[in-house]
């Protein structure tokens, strides 16, 4: 699991998002428009793409895309409740 | 877990009635132009019928009933009516009681209400199996609506366009030589305040709680007596308790995931149903999908897609299907059955 493909995958399911634009320091809250449907996208992209479920509170203690690539990393190596 | 081997049980008809009213995603005026676009892209929904202010699920599912049961001359033989709802016309009586005297059904039949929505239809026809399969009944009439959109409140963002309304009537019958099928079901209700209108009922009755609008989140705006819903809960609780429910049943069954002809959910929205799908590897033409035309139509979203989307091959093929309702409480239930020459029929209410 590589932080650049964790960025290609953000960047291609959001149509307002183009190469470069996302940054593992980037936050990802503050993306044009932000609502609690990105945060579902969010989830889903990662569940379809490593089968790792975050909840709610997993994804509210991340603030930056580095944080959500860590924290998806940790639970596809088994160090969080697996989905 | 709740596993079964179901019996003697055949479904012959479905009839599923829609309001003429159609609400546009586009068209919801709290909607930026970008905003109405992720949400039809995300969820799925272009467009949703809603009901008039006059018209309840009941009324819905009385049109589809008495449609159903004039088509198939059965009025007499009918001995149980189930009505799954979450939005019955009165606190009491059921509304089945009331349906069993509107649609003339004989006073020796029995009438009750199931208080589920997303998973409900599902486990309304366990329910008719059950009674069905001693013998004992002749006839049930599951009875399957909600009038969803009368609980959101209209700047609730989160939950106003994605509620469509509906109604339904399946006819349900003894069939001694009919396949077996096989129910999984289960319950969270760690879950309860997912999906909840807290007010109006018992714990907190109308007369004692503050009706005062409340932005709870940007563009999200509601009173306790409004549907409150939240989307990630209950994303996360499908993802893990749907695909292991539906592999459940095709494991009593014996059967393999490309035995299905069809997988029908609940249609709940797009990016969960997609999930699904995908997690349980079929391809798109296998899991139809009816939430576009329709939205989240809770109780009646299974048969409301078999009646838009597999009419003519539930006419006309011997069919292996796995419906699987999920949703509100937490609550689901997974049902993969046999079907043969089952009458459908779409009406719109006038």
């Amino acid at each position: 699991m590589e932080i650049d493909d964790f960025i290609k995958a953000i960047e291609e399911e959001f149509d307002n998002l183009n190469p470069g634009d996302v940054t593992p320091n980037s936050v990802f809250r503050d993306m044009e428009g932000w609502s609690s449907m990105h945060a579902l996208i969010f989830v889903a992209l990662i569940d379809s793409k490593y089968d790792v479920l975050l909840n709610g509170d997993e994804l509210k203690s991340c603030v930056t895309i580095n944080d959500l690539f860590d924290i998806t990393r940790l639970k596809l190596n088994g160090g969080g409740a697996k989905a | 877990m709740a596993e079964l081997r179901l019996k003697h049980t055949a479904v012959k008809a479905i009839y599923s009635v829609i309001p003429k009213m159609v609400y546009k995603t586009h068209d919801y005026p709290y909607f930026s132009e970008d905003e109405a676009k992720m949400f039809a892209n995300t969820t799925g929904i272009i467009e949703r019928r809603v009901a008039a202010t006059n018209v309840t699920a009941s009324d819905m599912c009385f049109k589809a009933a008495q449609t159903l049961l004039e088509d198939m001359n059965c009025h007499h033989e009918i001995d149980l009516l189930v009505f799954v709802t979450q939005s019955p016309d009165y606190f009491l009586p059921a509304s089945a009681a009331i349906l069993q005297d509107k649609l003339g059904l004989p006073k020796t039949c029995m009438a009750f209400d199931v208080n589920l929505g997303c998973s409900g239809y599902v486990h309304g026809l366990l329910l008719a199996n059950r009674y069905l399969q001693q013998g004992g009944l002749r006839k049930v009439l599951l009875l399957a609506g909600d009038k969803s959109t009368i609980s959101t409140h209209e700047q609730d963002k989160t939950a106003f366009p994605l509620f469509g309304d509906a109604g339904s009537a399946t006819l349900l019958e003894y069939d001694a030589k009919g396949k077996d099928w096989f129910f999984d079901a289960g319950t969270d209700g760690s879950g309860a305040d997912a999906i909840i209108i807290e007010a109006g009922h018992s714990r907190m009755p109308y007369q004692s709680f503050d009706d005062q609008d409340i932005e709870v989140a940007p563009g999200v705006v509601r009173s306790k007596k409004h549907l409150a819903i939240d989307g990630m809960a209950v994303f996360n609780f499908a993802l893990k308790n749907v695909p292991k429910s539906i592999n459940n049943a095709l494991d009593l069954a014996k059967l393999k995931t490309e035995q299905l002809d069809y997988l029908v959910l609940h249609q709940a929205n797009q990016l969960i149903t997609d999930s699904i799908r995908k997690k349980m590897n079929l391809p798109k033409e296998k899991c139809p999908s009816s939430i576009g035309n329709f939205g989240n139509t809770s109780s009646a979203s299974i048969p409301l897609t078999l009646c838009s989307e597999l009419s003519e091959a539930l006419k006309k093929e011997r069919l292996c299907l796995l419906l699987c309702g999920f949703g509100v409480g937490f609550s689901w239930a997974s049902l993969l059955l046999s079907t043969h020459n089952v009458a459908t029929k779409l009406l719109e209410y006038d």
